[in-house]
């Protein structure tokens, strides 16, 4: 199935699993970039080495969210600090904002993402 | 099971202690609180503005029933511990209550001091310590007309000052012929005094109390000498006593207070003693912050991590009267051998005095002008030397060059001032938040606003303003301020700890030191893989999660995601043939923008990430190396022509500024940190903002530190002069790394200089000869393994997954 057909079926089932990297490439505490047609999307490695993904886009002004530190469970943009919780995709502390996110899976040491709520 | 935790006194000290517990988390005990008030805590510093009406109870809630509730403490109210049983290890209260415990925490307070003279007993005679207290003389306040409050010190004068405010005549009444003596000097002291009585407070000076007269309710205040005053109110303010009536029935040693250790633990080792009511190495406080300190050590081992200790603390006092700045710390009275510095302009109201004792500041006082208070008391805890700055110490930090600290007048200021430039957050927010959410320290201001969260540059106004907000609550001391919200060990604790203990990575530093998170945050992690990086050269791996986005990338991060790439023009000095291969690699790349930087070299910007390392490589077969522009790192070394063309040069500035750069390219530091030589005193390469700058004069070198030209601008002290090149080069190697082994992560020379002293980095780098050639040497072994060109290895394939997006189809 090429990536086109995965596309469509995304749509048509409104539900798809995409493998997207092996977890030993993403590195622990950092990330890497998936670009799609529409969107660039985030996805984390914690220490723990729990897997995140987001759309790669601040809330406060669409800074790169994955080139940010990050620790615990959330990662602190790299424009302005906003500190966002890699669960939610919520701003914490005193800013105000969400960003989307996508939920994953690891199996067998590959990463998976779902994107039924791309857009 | 979890153990029994028992808290007596639901008050300031007590509740901290709590709250500080619960930062360690709290799974061990299960709480109970026992307070003889039926509120629950408050901030009884801010009594004084609910009396003068410019707060509401409301306002000055700490701690919310609620909060108890969420935390899981039962909390009693209005009840009071009347026993303290050891044998069965249970408090017993008035009501008949009997709580047990395995840990008691006694924080009691103490209690006002009322003069034992006829009639003291009378109705409207009061003290001023609680909200009870308040709720009288507000009441009478509508009631009667005529108060008396009894002492002239820092209560009874913010008394006096509510009194006044709710419409009363007052009179104040001292012993002594000076007001707040154990505070202020004379000419001080005399100020404040005029300045309240224009307000309309009458004064009796060097009265003694004799009696209080009146039928049921007191109607005046009759004195040694026979006169009297009329009194329908009277406040007792004339001191306090630790309460530990409770603890020594219990047989728990006591002297003047409850007698604890340095680890607020009792002569019973079941039971810890914080606040007022604890006598700590003879010593008895009353005022917060230390009191705060107290509570951080015994949360510390009720969690059983048993490292903290408590030495005493040096104290500070303002007065909070609005409109009337004061501010006092230590022996303001010379001692033999002592030296005073005093401002004096009566017309403006503005009195300063320091004490000083071997160049370090020994007690200061102000009135009329607070401002560097906080400057000072840090200065005096610290035991800087001040002999650099001495002659214009008085006129404050704005005046020393201020890199990055302090600013006038912020009380001044309204409240749609803007302060922190990065965060748009006004003085108006900074000061509600402070109020709404009961804050104490910057982190929670930071948390809160975010301001000073960004640049910094703005944190000295914050300060202030908490200063101020909370008075001496507020906890101010920088050196022993915690790095970030992950630990409370300062940015000095943490190197000391990487040296002596020989802590090698990251993860045996958060161990060592007890970090509070697993793995850090986005504040603490950079700065501890450069104190790493620093300390241990050869040994440490550098870990790139661990840095900004600028120095894992090697470039600098724009507004639209792109990078800019910067390579290095030794000495900004160039060929054709250079500037040809720019110009034809940045064709090739289609560089959106190319231009000249500051810093005498070219940027090219607008790159895409995953181009970077192909130009990069486009760039190394040329012979160019990075800038660092991205990088706390060293950045130009900026030159003039020199001797070689310029018709004034004295030396070639040119070729030393490469030799320069070729020493110190590639090395890592807490901040940028930038060069210059000039050729003459003309200055053409503005050597004098540099942090280390080189001026050429006939006769050889002066080599100028400290400066910065950025944010605040700080004109360089200079060092010394030398004759040679080589000396040139052997003083920039040791000052550099000087700064790289002591200063703390993003401070900047300057405000590392200023914080040291001159005279400090005289010492170790011009007296010691011996000790300069050592840190020179240092130096060039770590260059060994910092000149490696990071973008030559990106290009050749380091780190490859950091440039390459994944891409799929969605
Ligand atoms: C490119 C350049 C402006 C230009 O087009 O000329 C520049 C660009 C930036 N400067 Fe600068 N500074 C540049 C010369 C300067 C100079 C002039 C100089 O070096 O002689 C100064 C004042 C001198 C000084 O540092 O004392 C300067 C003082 C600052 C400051 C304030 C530093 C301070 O201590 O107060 C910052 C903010 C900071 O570092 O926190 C800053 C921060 C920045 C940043 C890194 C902001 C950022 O984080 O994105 C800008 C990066 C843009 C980029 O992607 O390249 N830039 N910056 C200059 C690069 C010089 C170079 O060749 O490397
Ligand atoms: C008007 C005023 C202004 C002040 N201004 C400042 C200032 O500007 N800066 C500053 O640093 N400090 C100031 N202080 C001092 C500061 O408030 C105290 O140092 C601090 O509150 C002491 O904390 P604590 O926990 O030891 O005692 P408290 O806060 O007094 O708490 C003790 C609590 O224990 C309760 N208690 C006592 N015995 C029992 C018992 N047997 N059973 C149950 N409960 C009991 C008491 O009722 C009280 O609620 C001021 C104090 C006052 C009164
Ligand atoms: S002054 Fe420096 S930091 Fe500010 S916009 Fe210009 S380049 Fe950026
Ligand atoms: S864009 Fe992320 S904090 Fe500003």
């Amino acid at each position: 199935m090429n990536a086109v057909e995965k596309l469509n079926m995304t749509q048509e089932n409104k539900s798809s699993w995409i493998e997207v990297v092996a977890l030993d490439d993403i590195p622990q505490l950092g990330s890497r970039v998936i670009e799609t047609d529409t969107m660039n999307i985030a996805v984390f490695r914690t220490a723990s080495d729990e897997v995140f993904a987001m759309k790669d886009q601040c809330p406060h002004k669409k800074g790169p969210l994955s080139q940010g530190i990050v620790h615990g469970n959330s990662v602190t943009c790299p424009l302005h600090n906003w500190k966002i919780d890699l669960a939610s995709g919520k701003a914490l502390g005193p800013d105000e904002g969400c960003t989307n996110v996508f939920p994953t899976k690891v199996e067998n040491g590959k990463v998976f993402i779902e994107l039924t709520q791309a857009g | 099971m979890k153990q029994k935790l028992v808290l007596v006194g639901n008050g300031m000290a007590g509740v901290r202690t709590l709250e500080e517990l619960f930062k360690h988390g709290n799974d061990q005990y299960d709480i109970t609180v026992v307070g003889s008030e039926p509120h629950p805590n408050y901030n009884r510093i801010m009594l004084s503005p609910v009396l003068a009406s410019e707060k509401t109870i409301d306002d000055i809630i700490l701690n919310s029933r609620e909060w108890y509730q969420e935390n899981d403490i039962e909390l009693i109210t209005g009840d009071t511990v009347t026993e303290i049983s050891r044998v069965k290890r249970a408090v017993i209260t008035e009501s008949g209550r009997e709580i047990p415990y395995d840990r008691l925490l006694v924080a009691t307070g103490s209690n006002p001091f009322i003069i034992p003279v006829p009639g003291a007993d009378k109705e409207g005679v009061l003290g001023f310590r609680d909200i009870y207290d308040v709720e009288q003389m507000v009441q009478a306040s509508k009631d009667y007309k005529n108060a008396v409050v009894i002492g002239g010190g820092l209560l009874g004068l913010e008394a006096a000052n509510g009194l006044l405010k709710q419409g009363m005549n007052v009179t104040v009444v001292h012993l002594l012929d000076s007001l707040m003596e154990r505070q202020l000097d004379k000419p001080a002291s005399a100020m404040l005094k005029a300045s309240l009585e224009e307000r309309g407070l009458t004064f009796l000076m060097e009265a003694q109390t004799a009696e209080i007269v009146g039928d049921k309710r007191v109607s005046a205040v009759k004195f040694a000498d026979g006169s009297q005053v009329d009194a329908d109110l009277v406040v007792m303010a004339v001191g306090i006593r630790p309460n530990l009536e409770l603890a020594q029935k219990a047989g728990i040693y006591c002297e003047r207070g409850i007698v604890v250790n340095d680890t607020m633990q009792t002569y019973d080792p079941q039971i810890y003693a914080v606040g007022e009511c604890v006598q700590h190495r003879n010593e008895c406080y009353g005022l917060v912050a230390p009191l705060f300190e107290q509570a951080k050590v015994a949360a510390n081992h009720l969690a059983h991590i048993g490292s903290a200790r408590y030495e005493g603390s040096v104290t500070s006092t303002k007065l909070k009267v609005t409109g009337i700045d004061l501010f006092s710390a230590g022996d303001f009275n010379e001692a033999e051998g002592d030296e005073s510095l005093v401002m004096q302009d009566s017309a403006a109201g503005i009195y300063k005095k320091l004490v000083i004792r071997d160049d370090k500041i020994k007690g200061a006082v102000m009135y009329g002008d607070t401002m560097d208070g906080t400057w000072y008391f840090q200065l005096m805890r610290e035991g800087t030397n001040i002999a650099d700055f001495r002659r214009t110490i008085l006129f404050g930090q704005h005046d020393l060059g201020d890199a990055g600290h302090g600013d006038a007048k912020v009380l001044s200021l309204s409240d749609d001032a803007e302060i922190c430039g990065c965060n748009g957050v006004t003085k108006g927010d900074i000061v509600q938040a402070i109020s709404k959410n009961g804050i104490f320290t910057l982190d929670e201001v930071r948390a809160h606003t975010k301001a000073s969260s960004s640049c910094g540059s703005c944190t000295g106004l914050v300060e202030a303003l908490l200063a101020h907000s909370v008075g001496d609550g507020y906890d101010d001391k920088p050196s022993k301020k915690g790095m970030c919200g992950c630990t409370d060990h300062s940015h000095d604790d943490v190197i000391n700890a990487i040296k002596e203990h020989e802590l090698k990575s990251m993860p045996a530093v958060r161990e060592f030191l007890e970090w509070k998170t697993p793995d850090g945050c986005a504040s603490c992690r950079p700065a501890l893989n450069y104190y790493l990086l620093a300390r241990w050269p050869a040994e440490y791996k550098d870990d790139a999660q661990s840095r900004f986005i600028n120095e894992r990338a090697h470039g600098n991060i724009q507004k639209d995601g792109t990078y800019s790439v910067i390579p290095r023009i030794f000495g900004g000095s160039t060929t054709a043939q250079q500037l040809m291969d720019l110009g034809r690699i940045a064709e090739k790349w289609n560089v959106p923008t190319v231009k000249f930087t500051g810093g005498q070299r070219i940027d090219m910007l607008g790159l895409k990430k995953h181009e970077l390392p192909g130009i990069w490589g486009d760039l190394s077969e040329a012979g160019f190396v990075s800038g660092h522009a991205y990088g706390k790192a060293l950045r130009t070394v900026k030159t003039c022509v020199g001797s070689e063309w310029c018709r004034f040069g004295t030396q070639d500035s040119t070729r030393l500024g490469i030799l320069l750069e070729e020493l110190t390219w590639g090395s890592w530091m807490q901040h940028k940190y930038k060069l210059a030589v000039s050729g003459c005193p003309r200055n053409c390469a503005e050597a004098t903002i540099k942090d280390f700058g080189v001026v050429c004069v006939d006769s050889g070198y002066e080599l100028h530190v400290g400066g910065n030209g950025g944010i605040k601008v700080r004109v360089t002290d200079l060092l010394c002069k030398v004759e040679t090149e080589e000396e040139v080069l052997e003083y920039v190697g040791a000052f550099t790394q000087k700064y790289r082994e002591e200063a703390h992560y993003l401070e900047r020379t300057a405000p590392w200089v200023e914080r040291v002293g001159l005279t400090y980095i005289k010492e170790c780098i011009l007296d010691d000869e011996a000790e300069r050639k050592a840190l020179c040497e240092r130096f060039k072994f770590s260059q060994t393994f910092a000149q490696i060109d990071p973008w030559k290895a990106r290009a050749e394939g380091e780190a490859a997954q950091e440039f390459t997006p994944l891409k799929i189809a969605g």
